[in-house]
């Protein structure tokens, strides 16, 4: 039975409750590198980094875009703080092409003034946003 | 007593000014509904932030952390949240006073304000206005807050000021709005006793002790931001709401105010024309009984 392995997901932004539901597993990256959980995970809170989040449900999978937050993991519930998180559908691929140029081009160019980190993060979005479309 | 036109033409002045308080009742009342409805959709959100907050705190206990304790300069800096428009009763005298009749010094106060109405009082009393983002307060956005929230943990890191605080006006319903004033940073641990009952009972659910990826330190550093982001993003909503509420009342108030006045200038203008009327048949009576003489 897959309904025993499920847990409950909750995404929630300062706007909307963006995802609410039952899933099998989910995966997000974190400052710490790529997870995965499923249920029964140990109590854990974490930060996220800007990459694809993908909600696995009993017969589907769903992708968006997560790119700041955090991660309460309890072991029946995720809850996941999400300060932007769009769905591919919400993506303007145009916009996300013309920020990854620009961001690249930032970097390239450095100069002392540049906020490196910045443009890092804006970068990170971008391909974030850019790969969940694809 | 007054002339009948004169009357008239008051009756009609007041009775055009309460055809615009009448549809600014309306407008906010429609503002009001879409606010509130933003309000309760964010407030997840914030209990979630704040509930994890809290109990991470509970849990880091004496972490020596500079986002825990206040910084070396008196200098405090307040948020202020008010409207950009007035009309709106005692919305935005009430959140002033918080800050003129608080425990703050004049010298040592600087401002960062969001709202029209705000920044020309307080500049008019001489408070030092660091930044203002009076633009905003009209639909706040998330990244609005964040824009905000960047600049005063930016001061607060570089010590030029100690404590932050923020104004603002909690909206508890429609008709009930509280002025309220928040301690920003330095968090203090276990804030409010309500709040940390309610963290630990969390925990002690729990069958596991929660635990924090990357370590404790490297956790506030990333969490305490966004939580005084969320914190300045609840408090634009609520004042938001709170705004239009408040004037919805103030002008609910307003036209019942006009509809008394009004009809208390029509009893005077029927009495005046009853009057005109009395002495004219007088007169005529006088004339006609003069000439049949």
């Amino acid at each position: 039975m897959a309904d025993e392995r499920n847990f409950r997901l909750k995404v929630i932004t300062p706007e909307r409750v963006f995802y609410d539901g039952d899933v099998n597993m989910v995966e997000f990256n974190t400052t710490e590198g790529e997870i995965g959980i499923y249920k029964g995970h140990v109590p854990m809170t974490v930060i996220v980094n800007p990459g694809i989040l993908t909600i696995s449900e009993s017969d589907r999978a769903r992708n968006a875009a997560l790119h700041a937050g955090f991660v309460e993991i309890l072991e029946d519930k995720v809850t996941i703080l999400a300060e932007v998180i769009e769905w591919p559908e919400e993506i303007d691929k145009k916009r996300a092409e013309a920020a990854k140029a620009r961001a690249e081009e930032r970097l390239r160019t450095k100069t002392p003034e540049t906020d490196v980190l910045r443009a890092e993060t804006a970068l990170k979005r971008a391909i974030a946003r850019i790969s969940v479309i694809s | 007593m007054a002339s009948m036109r004169d009357i008239k033409r008051r009756r009609g002045s007041i009775q055009s000014t309460q055809q615009i308080t009448k549809a600014m009742k309306l407008v906010s009342t429609v503002k009001l509904q879409k606010a509130k409805q933003r309000a309760e959709q964010s407030k997840e959100y914030f209990n979630c932030m704040y509930e994890t907050v809290v109990s991470m705190l509970a849990k880091a206990g004496n972490i020596n952390h500079p986002y825990l304790k206040a910084g070396d300069s008196s200098k405090k800096g307040i948020i202020v949240i008010t409207s950009n428009r007035g009309l709106a009763g005692g919305y935005n005298s009430n959140v002033i006073k918080l800050v003129t009749q608080g425990d703050f010094r004049k010298e040592d106060v600087e401002v960062y304000v969001i709202g029209k109405k705000g920044r020309e009082t307080l500049q008019r009393r001489g408070y030092s206005i660091r930044e203002d983002y009076s633009d905003i307060v009209e639909e706040p956005l998330y990244s609005d807050a964040m824009e905000v929230s960047r600049k005063v943990l930016d001061d607060f890191v570089n010590g030029e000021i100690g404590e932050i605080y923020l104004a603002y006006t909690g909206f508890k319903n429609t008709v009930v709005h509280v002025p309220t004033l928040l301690k920003l940073l330095p968090v203090e641990a276990g804030a409010g006793n309500g709040a940390k009952d309610a963290g630990t009972d969390k925990m002690q659910g729990n069958t596991a002790p929660m635990n924090f990826e990357p370590e404790d330190d490297a956790a506030l550093d990333m969490i305490i931001p966004k939580y005084v982001t969320s914190l300045i993003f609840g408090g634009l909503v609520e004042a938001v709401a709170s705004e239009n509420g408040a004037r919805m009342q103030a002008m609910d108030s307003a036209t019942s105010n006009a509809e008394e006045m009004i009809e208390h200038l029509t009893l005077m203008y029927n009495r005046a024309r009853q009057g005109s009327i009395t002495q004219e048949l007088t007169e005529i009576i006088a004339g006609a009984n003069a000439i049949s003489m």
